[in-house]
């Protein structure tokens, strides 16, 4: 019995210990952030951090931009800054949050906001009250202009006049209008990135399209089934390769879409080319960025049947995998063709290669970069006359990928 | 038992499953045969790979060790096992597989756009698992030290070696395909013995026997006490003892017995004349699956019946190896259509273990008092049917048995170390995978070395139970209710789940001895269920301003089939798709 009771005893304290651990390192994590202005200096450096501590909490919300929301947020630092009993910003209509007392004086506010507004220029007024117990008295409108135009206000309620609230209010309205200027810097980045992917959308080599056409007219006459269906893999292929919508598909629609891509390309190199697949059922699931696979394989094909001269009837061989790796799916694109020189490769890969080499390696590499990060690059391994093994590593699921909604075959 | 046929059916089964695990794949194809490289997971074949990742060692051997100790009331236990799928099918599976999530940490964070919430399920992910894995280990343990005379902790060392061994070599690669043949190998194990020991019963005369009248021996018996107990008599028995009872030595006596509660030391033997009735034991704990901790059953049965239904129907949604499974699926109705599939094939295989709890009151009644009730299963087929038959199916049953341990051994550890590596270790690497995997095996077989007699049945119980105070509330709130906040969804796991995992490790310390508040900490989803939803719709309506933007987006996106999701926006490309598939068909027509 004894045994039995310690042995529980010890089984229910492991257990224990687990969930304690965990909400110890929570807390731990959330004190530490709180917990970042020590009892350092003297007092005037002490009101020093407080003051750049509490601006620097206010500016968060503030680089989203100026919304109700992001207003409401920061109102409230921003009267501590101050100190003053009511603080409101606005945009360059209304009022979007009033933090502290009064909120009666908005709609006054507001109709008085339309002078400062026009003519950019800081202004201190006298606020009408009925309520003989309403502390705010005066009130300092401090425009905020972001290159030049306003964009809204900040408005300081006081008890009495004061050229310090004043001066306070335009020097963190200005700090205010840095913060707001930086928000649309945000912005337009997120936008260049935006049209950045678009233009790295791949494309479909203009080469490739002489060459299908040109093999589907060869077979016109003597294999018109063949070229029938040599006619609807293009058809299929360019389907998928012009499609519009979505930015990401699913690993077995890229599959398909390289499976017509092979079709065409062995029916102009026949024998030459052979290629296996070994591709685990678990992973076809996976998103991941639209044509980003189809490159590489065109790659292993041009690169594998460069330099083997026709007439000594050289055969290139292409092996494409896709392994399942816990979390991440594993793609290895391998061709047994010339390889490449390892510098002029991270020449290519940095983007000063010839245009011609490698274009297709670049843009994916970078696709992927920009989707899944900077350690989900390209892996190639190669060197001259050695062939090449391109790996791409692909997470199950990342934030704000997933396929266009389109269903894979069964 | 022979043990020249169970070491080499276990090894067989080791072995199989290493060779489907690393060769199930490993057949290349040309292009030509493209369609058949690249054909997705049907739904039969992912919901066998379910069913054989969920049939633990819990169902294979404590079920029927359940009934044969505590009658009927115990299936229960198989019928929440499978409803767990009715809710999951109802509520989750579509949804959850159209989030794209691949796990819960992913869902939280695809949902509510928090890596804060994201890290937290994690933990739980992590916690839940572990508490999984040690029934498993044990369980391993004590089947390797029934069927063998192998040491209590050889089992679980083998199944923790050979499942980190081959999850950190890459070896699970074909890991649908090896689940898979593990259920039917598991489906097999019981069925086909079953059906001899059917056969058997008939030809003894179907003897029947109720289940509320006490079980009685059907021959004279020697019944060895590994552990002591207390035995309650209600009326005289004579008995041939060699050992200590009530504190008195005796040797090949025989001992006249009076009603009442009597000591019976270890290492005592005890024979039974037939047609003894087996008497009730008294023990504080074992390290049996079928017998409970949380033995206030007795006191509130109805609560911890319904502490029990609720922890299992809602519990199975949160089991991190069952969720990922999901993603294999192409598809929402995939997803949905494969859960049909798994219900049927559970619900198969748990009319078994009932089967052998019944005839194991009938033919092995003293294994109540042994203490070795899980044993059941393994032990039927020699005592009802012996000899070289009875041998060679108690080894498939072992086989079976070893199946169980491996197939959810490996899928909790690959789900756990796939946590640790993406949301607890610091970088990522196939490397840090094989670490994680090692860490994520070493801490239940370092618990279950320490505490050797820790109820297994109680920590499946227990891990139901935090899974369902936690994941369930996160899951179907954050499917179906669209104020939810990554406040309230913190908030909410950490009371919920993490009040459970309090009542859990009180009850395994033996907190509170008995009565009204054992019961309520034993079988805590009845309370920590509602507690877990309570606060997290309290915390989000209090949070309101936090909800995420684009929830509805989120939820459209869950909700709509795939191809509708797609096509709303696009009508013109979905157009254009629909004219090339007549093209297609013509194509067809053509060439046929």
């Amino acid at each position: 019995m004894g045994t039995g009771e310690l042995t529980g005893f010890l089984a229910g304290l492991c257990v224990a210990v687990l969930p304690m651990l965990a909400a110890g390192f929570w807390l731990g994590r959330r004190t530490a952030r709180q917990r970042s202005l020590g009892g350092l200096g003297t007092p005037v450096e002490h009101a020093t951090f407080e003051t750049l501590h509490t601006a620097s909490l206010a500016a968060p919300p503030l680089r989203a931009g100026l919304t109700e929301e992001t207003a409401r947020k920061s109102a409230r630092r921003l009267r501590t800054l101050l100190g003053t009993d009511a603080l409101c910003l606005t945009d360059d209509q209304a009022v979007l949050a009033w933090d502290g007392v009064g909120e009666h004086h908005r709609a006054e506010i507001t109709e008085r906001l339309l002078g400062p507004l026009e003519t950019g220029r800081g202004e201190a007024f006298r606020l009408k009250c009925d309520e003989p117990d309403c502390p705010l008295r005066w009130a300092v409108v401090a425009p905020l202009t972001v290159d030049d135009r306003v964009h809204g206000a900040l408005v300081a309620c006081a008890p009495g006049e004061s050229a310090v609230l004043v001066r306070a209010a335009g020097e963190v309205a200005r700090w205010v209008s840095v913060q707001l200027e930086l928000a649309d810097l945000d912005r337009s980045r997120t936008r260049l990135i935006e049209a950045e992917i678009k233009a790295l959308r791949a494309q479909i080599s203009p080469h490739f399209i002489f060459n299908s056409l040109a093999v589907i007219a060869s077979f016109v006459r003597t294999d018109p089934e063949r070229a029938r269906e040599l006619l609807l893999e293009f058809a299929d292929f360019t389907r998928y390769s012009f499609r519009r919508h979505g930015d990401f598909t699913t690993l077995a629609d890229e599959l398909h879409a390289i499976d017509h891509y092979l079709a065409l390309v062995r029916a102009r190199f026949g024998e030459r080319l052979s290629v296996t697949l070994q591709i685990a059922p678990e992973v076809l699931p996976v998103a991941l960025p639209f044509l980003c696979l189809q490159p590489l394989v065109e790659n292993a094909v041009k690169h594998g049947l460069e330099g083997k001269a026709v007439t000594a009837g050289g055969k290139s061989h292409i092996s494409i995998t896709a392994q399942d790796a816990g979390a991440e799916a594993l793609v290895v694109i391998e061709d047994d063709g010339v390889g490449m020189d390892p510098a002029l490769l991270r020449r290519i890969l940095a983007g000063e290669g010839s245009p011609s080499g490698g274009i297709g390696l670049c843009n994916v590499d970078e696709r992927l970069r920009q989707v899944y990060g900077d350690d989900h690059g390209l892996v190639i391994e190669t060197a001259v006359g050695a062939g090449m093994k391109i790996t791409a590593r692909l997470p199950k699921y990342q934030p704000g990928v997933h396929s266009g909604g389109r269903l894979p075959r069964e | 038992m022979n043990e020249n046929y169970v070491v080499p059916a276990v090894a067989l089964v080791v072995v199989a499953t290493i060779l489907v695990g690393a060769f199930g794949l490993r057949i290349s194809r040309t292009t030509s045969d493209f369609y058949v490289a690249s054909r997705t997971v049907g739904p039969r074949l992912n919901a066998a790979a379910i069913s054989g990742e969920y049939l633990s060692a819990a169902s294979f051997l404590g079920i029927a060790g359940l009934v044969l100790v505590q009658g009927p009331d115990m299936l229960w236990y198989p019928v929440g096992y499978t409803a767990g799928y009715l809710v999951l099918l109802l509520f989750v599976a579509a949804p959850l597989r159209r989030s794209g999530a691949y796990t819960l940490p992913d869902f939280a964070e695809a949902r509510l756009a928090s890596p804060a919430v994201r890290r937290l399920a994690g933990a739980f992910v992590v916690g839940v698992g572990w508490l999984y894995l040690l029934p498993q280990l044990q369980g391993a343990g004590l089947t390797l030290a029934v069927l063998t005379d192998a040491p209590d902790w050889l089992g679980g060392v083998i199944v923790a070696a050979v499942v980190v061994a081959t999850v950190a070599a890459g070896g699970m690669r074909s890991i649908t395909f090896v689940q898979a043949f593990q259920y039917w190998l598991k489906l097999t194990a019981l069925l086909v013995p079953a059906l001899f020991l059917v056969l058997a019963w008939q030809g003894d005369g179907a003897p029947r026997h109720a289940f509320d009248e006490p079980a009685t021996f059907r021959e004279q018996r020697v019944v060895r006490v590994d552990d002591s107990l207390d035995l309650k008599l209600d009326r005289p028995l004579d008995v041939t003892a060699s050992g200590t009872i009530d504190g008195r030595r005796y040797q090949d006596q025989r001992v006249s017995l009076s009603a009442g509660t009597h000591r019976v030391e270890r290492g005592t033997r005890l024979t039974f004349t037939e047609g003894d009735a087996v008497p009730v034991a008294d023990r504080g704990s074992n390290g049996g699956m079928s017998t409970s901790l949380a033995a206030g059953r007795e006191e509130r049965p109805l609560y911890a019946t319904y502490g029990l239904i609720l922890a299992t129907f809602l519990g199975t949604m949160g089991l991190p190896h069952v969720v990922v499974r999901f993603y294999t699926s192409p598809h929402g109705v995939a997803a949905r259509r494969t859960t049909v599939v798994v219900l049927a094939l559970i619900g198969a295989f748990y009319l078994l273990p009932p089967l052998y709890g019944a005839l194991g009151r009938l033919y092995a009644p003293e294994l109540t008092l042994s203490g070795d009730a899980d044993a059941a299963v393994l032990l039927l087929p020699e005592r009802m049917i012996g000899g070289l038959g009875g041998d060679l199916l108690g080894a498939l049953v072992a086989g079976g048995a070893f199946a169980a341990f491996l197939s959810t051994a490996s899928g909790l550890t690959m789900a756990v170390a796939g946590v640790l590596t993406q949301d607890v270790l610091p970088s990522r690497g196939v490397r840090q995978f094989r670490f994680a995997t090692g860490l994520a095996m070493v801490v239940p077989l370092a618990v279950s070395a320490l505490a050797g007699g820790l109820p297994v049945a109680d920590a499946v119980g227990l891990a139901f139970a935090v899974s369902a105070s936690s994941f369930c509330p996160l899951l179907v709130l954050g499917i179906w209710w669209h104020r939810l906040t990554p406040p309230g969804a913190a908030a909410g796991m950490l009371v919920g789940g993490g009040s459970a995992l309090v009542a859990v490790a009180a009850t395994m310390a033996g907190y509170p001895g008995g009565g009204p508040l054992h019961a309520l900490l034993a079988w805590p989803a009845l309370w920590s269920v509602p507690l877990g939803f309570l606060t997290m719709v309290l915390v989000s309506l209090a949070t309101p301003g936090k909800v995420p933007a684009g929830t509805s987006a989120i939820l459209a996106r869950f909700h709509l089939p795939e191809a509708l999701a797609g096509g709303q926006a696009h009508g013109a490309a979905t157009e254009i798709e629909a004219g090339a598939d007549s093209w297609r068909r013509v194509r067809t027509r053509g060439n046929g």
